[in-house]
C-alpha cells in the first residue's frame, strides 16, 4: 500500500517538475505595495493563464529606491531579473547604464512583436527616449501630482470651493485647522517631486539648465534663483509653524495621513487613488494642483512620476520573448485600461484612454481624468517636458534634507534651497564624470 | 597513572583551526580587501565604467559637511546609547540577583528583546512613537508636547535612542547577572559584617569586582552601536530629519545604495573600519590596566 502511494506520488512529481521545465520563467522585480502590489500579482496570473509558455513571477522588493537598488546590486552580482521597475527618477541613471539595460524597442523588434511608440501618450513617451526616439523603457504606472481633497472636511470647515491656487490653499488650510484638523490643515508627500520638480513645470519655471537635463549630462540646477519657488518655500515654513500645513516625509509614507482623516488637503501621486478608495472613510476627490497667479502662464503642464519597466541585459533570446509577449499583454487598450481604472495611474496608451472613454468611466469617476487634463494642459516647454538628472534619487534625499533644514527654522528658504542646488550640483558633476 | 593522548603531528592543530580561519578569510579579510579596493575607484552604480581615482574619494570626504556632521552625530548616539543601556541594565542585574520570587519569570523578560531583530525592534518603537499613529505619541500630544521625530531632531535622535538601548540592555544584563554571580558570596557577607551599608559594599567592592564584565560590555556596545543600530535608524528615521540621525554607517549605506556612489562609500566604511580598531586596541591596551581582574 505504501508502495503503491509512494510510486504515484512520485510520478504526480515528476509530472509536475516536467511542466514546469517546459515554462521560461520571467522575473519581475516590482516596488508596488498593499493593494497595487496585488493588483500586480493579478496581472501576472492573468497573462500566466493567457498562455502556457511563460511564466511571469512577481516579486515584491520594497519601496522605490530599495527595488533600485536590488536590481542595480543583482546585476552586479551576475543575477539581474528580466524586468525592473524603476521610478521615474532612476531614468537617467538606467539611461546611462549601457551594458546593464536591453532597449525596450530593440527588444520588441528581436522578438518580432509589434510596437509603436506613436501609440503612447506623447508626455509619457518623451520621458523614456532617448535623444533618436527610441523608446528605452516600457512605461508602466506613469502617475503625476495631484490635490487629494477631503471634501466632508472642507465642508465642515465651511470652505465652499475646492481651491485653485496656492494662497487659497493657505486660507483653507486655516480654516481646516480651526475646525478641528489642528494637527495638519494640508500636507504633501513626495516633498521635492511635488514642491520642486512639478512645482517648477506647473509655473513654466527652469530647475536645471538644458531643458532641466534632457539636452545633456552637463546641465546645472538654477531651482534656487527661482523667485517663485523660494516664496513658496517660505510659505510653507511660515505655516509649518502652527501646523497648517504639516510636514509628511520624503517619500509617501505620510499617504496614510490623508485616508485616516488626520490631514484633508495632500498633495501626492494620482496613483494614491487606490488605496485611498480602499482606505478613506470619507467623501474625497482629485483637484489639479493648485498655483500662484501671480506667475504669468501659470498653470502649464505637469510631469509625470511614478515607474517604467527597464529589461535587463544579457539573458538568452528565448526569454526576451516572453518579455516582449509580456509587455504586448501589459499594453493591449484592456488590461492597461482595467490597471489605470484601478490605481489611478495614467493611462499611458491613447487607446487605453479612448477604451476607458468609451466605458464611460471618466463620467462615473471624473477625479481620475484629472491627472490626464494636468499632464495635456498645455503643449510642453523647455521647462516642462521633463527632467533628467543623474543620481536623482541620491539628489532628491539631499533636497529634502534642505527642506527640512528649513522647515524647521535652522536656514531660511533661501539658504536651503541654495544649499540644495549647490549640494545638487555636485552629485551631477559627479554623475557626469562616471556616465562618460 | 593517568592516561594521556598527545598529538605529534604538527599538521593538525592548523588543520583544526582551518574552518575558522576560512571563516575569518571568507568574511573578513576578503570583503574588507575588497571595500580597501573600491574606496580608490571611482564607478558608475551599475559597474560599467571605472577609474582609478588614488586618494580622491577620501578628499572629498574631507571637504564633505555632511561627513563631519555625521561623526558628531555617531559620538553623541554612541554615547548616549553606552551610557543608558549599561547603566539600566547594571540596575536590573543588581536587583535581580537578589533573591525574590519570580526573579526566574523577571530574568527570562529581560533577556527576550534581545532574540529581537533590530528593524523589527525599531518598527515596534515606531508604532509607539509615530506622530500620528502611535500609541504613546497621542498621549504625548495630549500633554501637550508637540511630539514629532519627522522634524525634531532632539525628537528623532531620542527615539533612536531608546529603541538602541532597549535592545542592548538584555545582553548587558546577562553579562552583569553573570559577573554578579561570579563574586564570592564570603567577600560580600564579610563585608556585611564589618558594618558596611549596601551602597558602600556596592561601590566598593562589587562594582571593582565587575569591572573587567564593564569593560567588556563597554567594547562590546560601542561596536554594537557603530553598526548594528544600522536597522533601528533604518526602520525609525531613515537618518533624518536633515541627517539628525544619520550616524557614520547609516551614511555608508546612504551613499553606497540609494546615491549609488560605491567609491565614496568604500572610503567611509575603511575608514570607519580604521576607527573601530583603533577604538578597541585603544580599550584594551590602556583602560585595561586600570581594570581588576
Amino acid at each position: 500500500m505504501f508502495k503503491k502511494c509512494s510510486v504515484a506520488a512520485f510520478a504526480l512529481l515528476s509530472s509536475m517538475s516536467g511542466a514546469a521545465f517546459a515554462q521560461t520563467e520571467i522575473q519581475w522585480w516590482h516596488a508596488m505595495a498593499g493593494v497595487n502590489g496585488e493588483r500586480i500579482v493579478k496581472l501576472a496570473n492573468d497573462f500566466n493563464a493567457s498562455q502556457k509558455d511563460y511564466k511571469v513571477v512577481p516579486t515584491f522588493k520594497g519601496g522605490y529606491a530599495d527595488t533600485m537598488n536590488a536590481g542595480i546590486a543583482a546585476f552586479r552580482a551576475g543575477g539581474a531579473p528580466h524586468i525592473l521597475q524603476v521610478f521615474e527618477v532612476g531614468t537617467a541613471t538606467m539611461m546611462a547604464a549601457k551594458g546593464a539595460i536591453k532597449p525596450v524597442h530593440e527588444m520588441m523588434k528581436d522578438a518580432g512583436e509589434p510596437f509603436d511608440p506613436k501609440s503612447y501618450l506623447p508626455s509619457v513617451t518623451g520621458y523614456y527616449s532617448n535623444a533618436k526616439g527610441e523608446m528605452l523603457s516600457f512605461p508602466f504606472n506613469s502617475s503625476t501630482v495631484v490635490m487629494w481633497v477631503n471634501k466632508d472636511a472642507l465642508k465642515k470647515a465651511g470652505v465652499d470651493a475646492i481651491p485653485a491656487t496656492w494662497p487659497a490653499v493657505f486660507e483653507a488650510g486655516k480654516k481646516l485647522k480651526a475646525a478641528g484638523y489642528d494637527k495638519c490643515g494640508f500636507s504633501s508627500s513626495w516633498i521635492t517631486w511635488v514642491n520642486i520638480e512639478n512645482f517648477s513645470a506647473w509655473h513654466n519655471q527652469p530647475l536645471a539648465t538644458k531643458a532641466n537635463g534632457l539636452d545633456g549630462f552637463d546641465t546645472e540646477l538654477v531651482f534656487n534663483k527661482n523667485a517663485t519657488l523660494v516664496k513658496h518655500l517660505g510659505n510653507l515654513v511660515e505655516l509649518q509653524k502652527d501646523k497648517t500645513f504639516d510636514y509628511s516625509g520624503k517619500t509617501n509614507e505620510g499617504e496614510g495621513r490623508f485616508s485616516s482623516g488626520e490631514c484633508p488637503i495632500m498633495l501626492s501621486s494620482s496613483g494614491f487613488y487606490g488605496s485611498a478608495k480602499a482606505n478613506a472613510k470619507f467623501d474625497f476627490t482629485a483637484a489639479p494642483m493648485p498655483y500662484y497667479p501671480d506667475v504669468a502662464g501659470a498653470p502649464q503642464n505637469s510631469i509625470i512620476g511614478g515607474a517604467s519597466l527597464w529589461v535587463m541585459n544579457g539573458k538568452p533570446a528565448a526569454e526576451y520573448k516572453g518579455v516582449a509577449k509580456f509587455m504586448s499583454y501589459l499594453s493591449s487598450p484592456e488590461v492597461q485600461a482595467w490597471w489605470s481604472q484601478e490605481t489611478g495611474y495614467l493611462p499611458i496608451t491613447q487607446a487605453a484612454y479612448d477604451f476607458s472613454k468609451k466605458q464611460g468611466f471618466f463620467e462615473k469617476v471624473p477625479l481620475a481624468e484629472v491627472s490626464i487634463k494636468e499632464m495635456i494642459n498645455k503643449a510642453p516647454t523647455e521647462n516642462s517636458r521633463g527632467l533628467r538628472l543623474g543620481n536623482l534619487v541620491q539628489m532628491r534625499d539631499v533636497w529634502a534634507d534642505e527642506i527640512e533644514q528649513a522647515l524647521t527654522g535652522k536656514k531660511s528658504a533661501q539658504a536651503a534651497l541654495d544649499a540644495a542646488a549647490e549640494r545638487g550640483n555636485q552629485i551631477l558633476r559627479q554623475f557626469e564624470r562616471t556616465a562618460k | 597513572m593517568e592516561k594521556r593522548t598527545t598529538f605529534s603531528h604538527k599538521l593538525l592543530p592548523y588543520l583544526l583551526l582551518a574552518p575558522q580561519l576560512f571563516v575569518v578569510l571568507v568574511f573578513f579579510y576578503w570583503p574588507a580587501g575588497q571595500a580597501v579596493f573600491q574606496s580608490f575607484l571611482l564607478q558608475d552604480a551599475f559597474g560599467l565604467s571605472t577609474q582609478f581615482v588614488w586618494f580622491e574619494n577620501y578628499a572629498a570626504l574631507m571637504q564633505d559637511k555632511t561627513y563631519f556632521h555625521a561623526i558628531w552625530v555617531t559620538v553623541v548616539f554612541s554615547s548616549l546609547v553606552t551610557l543608558f543601556s549599561l547603566s539600566i541594565a547594571l540596575l536590573l542585574a543588581v536587583q535581580a540577583d537578589k533573591s525574590l520570587r519570580g526573579a526566574g519569570i523577571y530574568k527570562t523578560l529581560l533577556i527576550w528583546p534581545y532574540a529581537v531583530a533590530p528593524v523589527v525592534g525599531g518598527v515596534l518603537w515606531l508604532f509607539m512613537f509615530q506622530p500620528s499613529l502611535g500609541l504613546l505619541a497621542g498621549k504625548l500630544r495630549a500633554y501637550g508636547i508637540d511630539w514629532n521625530p519627522y522634524l525634531n531632531d532632539t525628537h528623532a535622535m531620542l527615539l533612536v535612542v531608546m529603541a538602541a538601548v532597549w535592545k542592548q540592555v538584555s545582553y548587558n544584563f546577562l553579562f552583569f547577572l553573570a559577573g554578579l554571580q561570579a563574586i564570592p558570596k564570603s567577600l560580600i557577607e564579610a563585608a556585611a559584617i564589618d558594618g558596611a551599608h549596601p551602597m558602600k559594599r556596592f561601590w566598593s567592592i562589587i562594582f571593582p569586582l565587575l569591572s573587567p564584565t564593564a569593560f567588556y560590555l563597554l567594547t562590546v556596545n560601542v561596536v554594537y552601536v557603530f553598526f548594528d543600530t544600522f536597522g533601528i535608524i533604518h526602520a525609525v528615521t531613515g537618518g533624518g530629519p536633515a541627517g539628525a540621525t544619520t550616524t557614520l554607517v547609516y551614511k555608508v549605506y546612504r551613499d553606497g545604495t540609494a546615491g549609488g556612489d560605491l567609491g565614496l562609500s568604500s572610503a567611509q566604511s575603511v575608514i570607519l573600519m580604521g576607527v573601530v580598531i583603533a577604538l578597541t586596541a585603544i580599550q584594551f591596551r590602556f583602560i585595561e590596566k586600570k581594570v581588576n581582574y
